[in-house]
């Protein structure tokens, strides 16, 4: 017999039960909105993560003063020693992979320009700052190397700023306060967004952090050079932990930590850092996957039971086929496509389910809903998995009947 | 040389009926007793016979009719259809044997009760190995020839008993097989339309096709050239019919 016959036939069958083969199917239903589900979380997970990371700058290393270990602890007076101008310049000329450093240093503070008023982030940062990010200006220009050296006072402002302070006329070269002393606005930073907790960032204003240090904050309040915390881009092609090593290298000796003390300072790859923060939705994953599994086993013993249901109410109907020349292969197939296309009906049902859940799921989360074409593929074939399975043991059943008993019963 | 192709010289020469057993016997074991339904059964067919089959209940004409269909291997002696003993013959092979030389008529009828005409006779060519043709019109000439060309699209529940085996028929014959066996295919009818019945099976032998038939009724078997009675298992008379109703038609 044809495979399309065998399909026809099948269709044909349970039509005939209609609502019977719907309820059956149920467990079917389940299974492979779950796993469609699933797949869709992570992928949303993994893509909000990839995000997050990008909209920090990628190849990222952040260097910390204080214990990894032991936080929010301060042990002995150095324990929070900062980095300083000396620790940047070293780990510039000495790591050769390191491609952009950058201090980074934060006040609020109130910026006038005629008799308008904004307050915001004040950002001092160093020349590489940019780079470190991914970032870039839109209008105007960065400051240089040598402008930082001279502790010049210009400023890159960003787009919230230039809308409320200039609303978005050209601002290049025109000269605002901060606190009491003026500055030049050089450039205006590309739109970047809010950070996925909902954070500005385009809502602040970056300056030479030599400025900073030595125009904008008290002197008692910082070490004469200090620079914040340090960010560290690292070559794409370069290994990010034997850069890790080499920093820290340069740091305990710098610091004078011997070999047997414990670190004053951390070092950490911001990558890894952001993934450990999906453990959550990883165990929900996990019970999804469990959900999945489970319910397809519960859906197939369903398929099994209502498969030798209609064998036994078809018994007649197999010994005729047999008469009329069906072999028992054919018999086989005819109850194993039966038992895949049931379980096919009940795979497109629970897809349709699925991705509903996951836009409902995507929009809650605010994340983009990724379904991709091998999704649906990988739900489908378990549900057909689950039909041959399932389905193969009435199959067989069927086909092992003897025609003339067959024949005989009611 | 092989022993098939011994055969295949064997079928040539003609040298074999359509139907030969010699000494079949088929024994029924349930649990400790055991019932021999069948005992030393010898006759030839040959092809283009009518042979109407009689006995009293529980003889074995059942079990006959099941072994000469192949749906059932005898648990003694032989059985040669076309020249070839049925027990040498790998299942899948006798089912192919059967989609294409046998047709069977039930006392039943054995109609899928869900399925229209159409498709009853259909059934059978979805298993022939190879297809020719269309086969929804090969199906509606054959309703046709049984009379039933406007009845297509019924179920079996829209048709009278008469009309069942009928489309019972058609389904038998839409192969163009070599034999049709029929166990007791008047038995649920009335009298008027087994009469119906019995002609058309004359026309169909007249045809060329070897017809084989259980019968309790001797009008019945009047319709046949030929008579074997069973009684408990084997056969007590086999005869040729001077007065056949068919040789008087023909
Ligand atoms: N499947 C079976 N199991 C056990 N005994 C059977 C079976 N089929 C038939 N018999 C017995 O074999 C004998 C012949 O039965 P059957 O061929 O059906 O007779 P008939 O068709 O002439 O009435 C009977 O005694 C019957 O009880
Ligand atoms: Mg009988």
């Amino acid at each position: 017999m044809r495979l399309l016959d065998t399909i026809l036939l099948a269709i044909s069958a349970l039509r005939m039960n209609f609502l019977r083969s719907i309820l059956t199917t149920l467990g079917i239903i389940i299974g492979v909105a779950s796993v469609i589900l699933m797949v869709a979380v992570a992928e949303g997970a993994r893509s909000e993560v990839e995000k997050r990371i990008s909209s920090l700058g990628s190849n990222l290393l952040q260097l910390r003063p204080g214990s990894n270990r032991i936080r929010g602890r301060s042990v002995g007076a150095d324990s929070r020693l900062p980095f300083s101008e000396g620790d940047v310049s070293d780990i510039r000329k000495k790591v050769p992979s390191v491609t952009a450093i950058s201090g980074h240093f934060r006040r609020n503070g109130t910026i006038v320009y005629r008799n308008t008023d904004w307050l915001t982030n004040i950002d001092g940062v160093h020349s590489e700052y940019l780079q470190v990010r991914d970032w870039a200006v839109e209008i105007g220009r960065f400051f240089g190397e040598r402008e930082y050296q001279a502790g010049a006072k210009v400023a890159v402002i960003g787009t919230t700023v230039a809308r409320e302070l200039f609303d978005d006329e050209n601002s290049i070269g025109i000269s605002m306060r901060i606190g009491d002393t003026p500055f030049e606005i050089i450039g205006v930073l590309e739109h970047k967004g809010a950070t996925p907790s909902g954070r500005d960032q385009d809502d602040v204003i970056l300056v030479p952090l030599s400025t900073l240090r030595s125009r904008l904050v008290k002197r008692h309040k910082l070490v004469p050079d200090q620079v914040g915390y340090v960010s560290v881009k690292i070559d794409e092609t370069e290994d990010l932990s034997e850069a890790k090593e080499d920093i820290e290298f340069i740091l305990r000796k710098r610091r004078g930590i011997k070999n047997s003390k414990s670190d004053n300072f951390y070092v950490r790859d911001v990558s890894a850092y952001q993934f450990a923060k999906t453990e959550t939705q990883q165990t929900f994953s996990f019970l999804l996957a469990a959900t999945a599994i489970i319910s397809l086993i519960v859906g197939g013993i369903g398929i099994m039971n209502i498969m030798l249901v209609s064998v036994t109410e078809r018994t007649r109907e197999i010994g005729l086929r047999m008469a009329v020349g069906a072999r028992r292969s054919d018999i086989r197939t005819q109850f194993l496509v039966e038992a895949v296309v049931l379980c096919l009906i009940g795979g497109i049902i629970g897809t349709v389910l699925g991705i509903g859940g996951a836009m409902a799921i995507a929009l809650g989360a605010n994340w983009p809903v990724l379904i991709s074409p091998e999704v649906l593929a990988l739900a489908l074939a378990a549900a057909a998995l689950t039909g041959i399975s399932f389905g193969f043991f009435p199959a067989q059943r069927a086909a092992r009947l003897n025609p003339i008993e067959a024949l005989r019963s009611e | 040389m092989t022993r098939h192709s011994d055969m295949s010289v064997r079928n040539r020469s003609k040298e074999f009926p359509l139907i030969r057993t010699r000494k079949l016997g088929r024994l029924y074991r349930t649990g400790e007793q055991v019932v021999t339904a069948l005992k030393d059964v010898s006759f030839d067919i040959n092809e283009g016979e009518f042979v109407a089959i009689m006995g009293p209940s529980g003889s074995g004409k059942s079990t006959l009719m099941n072994l000469l269909g192949t749906l059932d291997l005898p648990t003694s002696g032989d059985y040669f259809l076309d020249g070839e003993n049925v027990a040498d013959i790998a299942a899948d092979e006798l089912a192919d044997l059967r989609n294409r030389t046998i047709g069977f008529v039930f006392q039943q009828f054995n109609l899928l009760p869900r399925m229209r005409a159409l498709a009853q006779v259909t059934l059978p060519l979805t298993y022939a190995r190879r297809r020719s043709g269309n086969l929804k019109e090969k199906a509606r000439k054959q309703l046709a020839l049984v009379g039933l060309e406007d009845r297509a699209d019924h179920l079996p529940s829209q048709l009278s008993g008469g009309q069942q085996q009928r489309v019972a028929i058609a389904r038998a014959l839409i192969n163009s097989p070599k034999l049709i066996l029929a166990d007791e295919p008047t038995g649920a009818l009335d009298t008027a339309t087994s009469k119906d019945l019995m002609r058309l099976f004359q026309r169909l032998n007249g045809a060329g096709i070897t017809i084989i038939l259980v019968t309790h009724d001797a009008e019945i078997a009047a319709y046949a050239q030929r008579k074997i009675v069973f009684r408990d298992g084997r056969i007590v008379t086999n005869k040729n019919q001077r007065n056949s109703r068919l040789l008087k038609v023909s």
